[in-house]
């Protein structure tokens, strides 16, 4: 559990990320965390809260507020993910969530360089890890100097595992490269986008208009931790209905079910081009306070 | 039967038809992949570590293990025979099952013998056990070499540091999780 001095730690950080984020024109937002459907992910397991469901993220509720004509929103929020625990996972977490129309993934990443440049600046308050331009955690001394690096999904596998990512898919061990071979390497030295996935992993990005085999979706790796997700979003419904049946349809393999969000569906049009993406809050508390686990980061570890 | 998400340290799995205790384990989960339980194992009758990364979808059975109370009794041919300190039924198991637990075994002794189905597989020693210290070099009195320690054998052939002042035909307590000395017992 945190101590009254982390607890005031996390409220500088948390009061740190709204002021970056209302200065630059955005709206802070708060959506209902109980909703009757879900954006069906594979991946991700939602707890059952009597006749709806607890957000596994505030997506589906943002992007309809978007619709509705907001053009810039954040928001910072509890989301709640069944069997996950574990040294980078908690079922309850924090999330900070942002989407800004007229962007591309591109444009975000700059964005999230400058949010997180932004909170490392202020290393009496907020980011107490930070020894002059590095961000030292665990053994990692990380350069967070701008900017930083992008690499493709291809060229990282490439490099780290020697493998070609379009085998790792077929052989469906992608996930356990990633996570073994590649992740590790990413960000130790400096942060590092890492982007363009294979379209079947960002089922909610738009797909490559230069490169179809690809979605506009990126992660961004501090110290090979996993801090952020964005994409530009995939705005089209028809093709969002397609990728979704995707993902439905391996839910009811796994002995689940899952809705289609045909509101959702409908207000995307509503969209055009836009870019969001998802940061972990209690992650970024763990690398910026120099905490060695999430536990620490978290007001409470067990109740 | 458990799942995959049932998994961490110290949890006893069945695979195979034997018993696995998991030494380490570590959660994953890449951005809008899949859950990774990767897995350390020791199997718990033959010692053997094996690593292996599941899946939510895998499951595992519940291994039929029991601890029971027994004495040891005595040892013949490197088997070690105990006795159920309630049923009176006697079983053995081998030097090899009892490794070092045998530098603090002495006739009599009251362990917990685990069973895998019928099975003797492994014993648990009191946490600490009084032993006779059979070899010691005798402590000169008012020595100031500076020495805080000295060697010294007991009973079972286990050697190990002692304050100086203890003598050979003392008793002393040791704790058998880390084989330190604890104190000098009067009996």
């Amino acid at each position: 559990m945190l101590t009254p001095q982390g607890l005031q730690q996390r409220s500088n950080l948390l009061q740190a990320i709204r002021s970056f984020f209302l200065q630059r024109a955005y709206i802070e937002v708060d959506t209902p965390l109980r909703l009757p459907v879900l954006i069906p992910e594979a991946n991700l397991i939602p707890f059952a809260s009597e006749e709806c469901f607890l957000q596994t993220s505030p997506e589906l509720c943002m992007k309809r507020l978007l619709a509705r004509g907001c053009t810039q929103i954040f928001q910072i929020c509890h989301c709640f993910r069944k069997e996950e625990h574990g040294r980078l996972h908690q079922s309850e977490f924090t999330m900070l969530e942002w989407y800004h129309k007229g962007w591309n993934y591109f444009d975000l990443m700059e964005e999230c360089e400058q949010l997180v440049a932004f909170l490392t600046s202020r290393a009496a308050d907020v980011a107490t890890a930070m020894e002059g331009e590095h961000l030292c955690w665990r053994e990692s001394r990380v350069s967070m100097a701008l900017p930083w690096d992008r690499l493709t999904v291809a060229a990282a596998f490439e490099r780290y595992a020697g493998v070609d990512v379009h085998e790792t898919l077929e052989q469906g061990t992608f996930d356990e490269v990633l996570v073994t071979a590649v992740e590790p390497h990413l960000g130790k030295d400096r942060p590092v986008f890492l982007h363009d996935y294979p379209v079947v992993l960002g089922s909610l990005a738009r797909r490559s208009p230069t490169n179809p085999g690809v979605a506009e979706r990126f992660e961004l790796y501090v110290a090979g931790v996993e801090l952020a997700n964005g994409f530009s979003e995939l705005v089209d419904p028809e093709e969002q209905r397609q990728r979704f049946n995707q993902e439905v349809d391996v839910i009811r393999a796994q002995g689940r079910d899952a809705a289609m969000p045909e509101k959702f569906l409908a207000d995307l049009p509503l969209l055009g081009e836009t870019a969001g993406i998802a940061l972990g809050v209690d992650r970024l508390c763990m690398l910026l306070l120099r905490r060695d686990t999430l536990t620490p980061a978290i007001i409470f570890e067990e109740l | 039967m458990f799942t995959a998400s049932d998994l961490r340290k110290g949890l006893k799995i069945q695979i195979d038809g034997e018993p696995y205790i998991v030494t380490e384990f570590d959660f994953s989960k890449p951005g809008k992949g899949q859950a990774l339980y990767r897995t350390k194992m020791r199997n718990m009758i033959t010692g053997v570590q094996f690593t292996q990364t599941y899946r939510s979808n895998d499951k595992f059975d519940r291994p039929n293990l029991e601890e029971r109370n027994m004495q040891f009794l005595y040892a013949q041919d490197e088997e070690y025979h105990f006795m159920d300190t309630v049923s009176f039924e006697q079983i053995f198991l081998t030097k090899e099952q009892l490794g070092d637990n045998l530098s603090f075994l002495i006739d009599n002794m009251e362990v917990q013998v685990l069973f895998f189905g019928d099975r003797p597989i492994d014993i648990t020693l009191p946490t600490f056990v009084n032993l006779e210290v059979t070899v010691a070099d005798p402590w000169a009195k008012g020595d100031t070499s500076g020495s805080d320690t000295k060697p010294v054998t007991v009973q079972t052939g286990f050697q190990l540091q002692v304050p100086p002042f203890v003598e050979q035909g003392d008793r002393i307590q040791i704790d058998t999780r880390t084989g330190a000395y604890i104190t000098r017992v009067k009996e």
